[in-house]
């Protein structure tokens, strides 16, 4: 299933993914102040659209600092390489019916391999900022992502299971009679606490931990390289929006309207559950963390892919 | 576990709540009477400047904002020659209010006096004067104190009792 215009449709995503990212910035800003009994910002532009331009404008205008002691090619490389990363990953994201980069047929370990070498990008600006908050943070990050990374993969096999092909469009065809959350509850779940790590969003910022480590991994950078880790933050929140709705939700599936509306819809829905999450949560200890992640989400994990398995094989 | 839940589901709640914010310039914030605002110099009721320059604001104010320099009118009333508050010293301690003896110079609910340039936040005798009263509408210093001006004698003084002769032996 290639689309007719596959041009078009890789411009259509990575402009829609940037912008997207982009508007996230207005959004998460909204809706925090929304469950804050705040209002956000509301007074550049209609609703206070324009804040996103002003923020693109404040941050292109800043000065772009390269510490002196800082690795300085790797400390330039390492923004660069979460963007990269996270926009390779919108490469194997299926929006709407034939509207998809590259139908890899294993597009799902593509995601995953993506997303793990995105923390590459956090360990090197933690690496070569050369400073000790930096360090810890990029420490933790490796730490954090790669524990969160395994049963973040273990708890998507169970839907590979189910549908029976790593493609993604394939996944989604296959939920046309049921959503695999139904199903695959505890992965969805799993996935989502994953998710949430593998983004570094609030309950799990502890890579940034601002009340901690100054601001993490990137204590050292200043405009448009601090601009790059946070739209590549904020594409991570698309993507695993996009890749929640289209794994568990059934993506583009849905009654009436065209394939992709339901898409955006469910993937804005996620969005919006992961600033809720972030407006609600506090962090935990890093102990706690670690903990959690190898102690129960992944036996969780394994157990959800053991039932699955054993599910298909009886009733199938 | 189940707590993470609730407190998910009451910050969700917390959308349909009252917003806590003021649309500060569309929208004005109740400011109390006594707020210690912008600093003015009241007049007695019949329209007289009532600061008798005595100083003593100048010496209470934390950080030396304020400057006058007394002068005597035709009547013997003491009144400044200048008074001049710089506001972008002034801290709104109130301190000054508290030690003024005639009521004279008073802080007001107002902190609209933003301004581009510093030097446009010294304000002057001319800019700190208003016409009524302020906060203390019937009090006139010069008619309570004993002091002797022009137009009134000593004794003269509201519940003031006429003075004592000293060079005469009646009761």
């Amino acid at each position: 299933m290639t689309s007719p215009y596959p041009l078009l449709s890789i411009l259509g995503i990575v402009i829609g993914a940037l912008t997207i990212a982009a508007s996230l910035i207005y959004v998460e800003r909204r809706l925090l102040a929304l469950w804050q009994d705040r209002y956000g910002p509301n007074r550049t532009g209609p609703f206070g659209l324009l804040q996103v331009v002003a923020d693109a404008i404040k941050i292109f205008m800043k000065e772009d600092w390269v510490a002196p002691f800082a690795d300085k090619p790797v400390f330039i490389l390492a923004p660069a390489v979460i963007f990269v990363t996270v926009l390779m990953s919108f490469a194997v994201l299926p929006v709407a019916p034939g509207i998809i980069v590259s139908d890899l047929n294993i597009g799902l370990l593509f995601f995953l391999a993506m997303s793990s070498l995105g923390v590459y990008s956090v360990v090197l600006a933690g690496w070569s900022s050369d400073n000790k908050y930096a360090l810890l943070g990029g420490m933790r990050a490796a730490a954090q992502m790669l524990s969160y990374e395994v049963f973040m993969g273990l708890s998507l096999m169970g839907v590979v299971i189910l549908a029976g092909s790593f493609s993604l469009p394939a996944i989604v065809e296959a939920q046309r009679h049921m959503w695999f959350v139904i199903p695959q509850f505890p992965g969805f779940v799993l996935f989502l606490i994953a998710g949430l790590a593998e983004t570094r969003r609030i309950p799990f910022d502890l890579p940034e931990a601002e009340s901690e480590l100054v601001a993490g991994y990137h204590s050292e950078y200043s405009g448009m390289k601090f601009g790059m880790f946070f739209v590549g933050e904020y594409m991570g929140i698309t993507l695993i929006s996009g890749m929640i709705s289209v794994l568990f939700f059934g993506g583009w599936l849905g009654p009436v309207l065209p394939g992709l509306v339901w898409f955006l819809i469910k993937t804005f829905f996620f969005i919006s559950l992961f600033i809720l999450l972030r407006a609600a949560l506090p962090r935990p200890r890093f102990d706690q963390l670690m903990s959690w992640g190898w102690k129960v989400m992944l036996p969780l994990a394994l157990v959800n892919v053991l039932l699955a398995g054993a599910a298909v094989l009886l009733w199938r | 576990m189940f707590s993470i839940l609730r407190t998910i589901w009451y910050v969700f709640l917390h959308a349909f709540q009252k917003r806590i914010t003021v649309q500060y310039p569309e929208q004005k914030p109740y400011l109390a009477p006594r707020y210690r605002g912008r600093i003015v110099l009241s007049r007695d009721p019949d329209g007289g400047e009532r600061c008798v320059a005595c100083n003593l604001c100048a010496v209470a104010c934390p950080v030396g904002c304020i400057a006058l320099q007394a002068t005597e009118d035709e009547n013997g009333r003491r009144y400044p020659e200048f008074f001049r508050i710089n506001f972008s010293r002034c801290i709104f301690c109130g301190y000054c209010e508290e030690a003024c003896p005639t009521y004279a110079i008073q802080l007001t609910p107002d902190f609209e006096m933003g301004e581009f340039h510093r030097k446009n936040l010294v304000y002057e005798k001319k800019d700190l004067l208003i016409d009524g009263p302020g906060k203390h509408p019937g009090y006139n210093f010069w008619r309570i104190a004993g002091v002797q001006i022009g137009g009134k004698r000593k004794g003269e003084a509201a519940h003031e009792a006429p003075p004592v002769d000293v060079r005469s032996l009646l009761p």
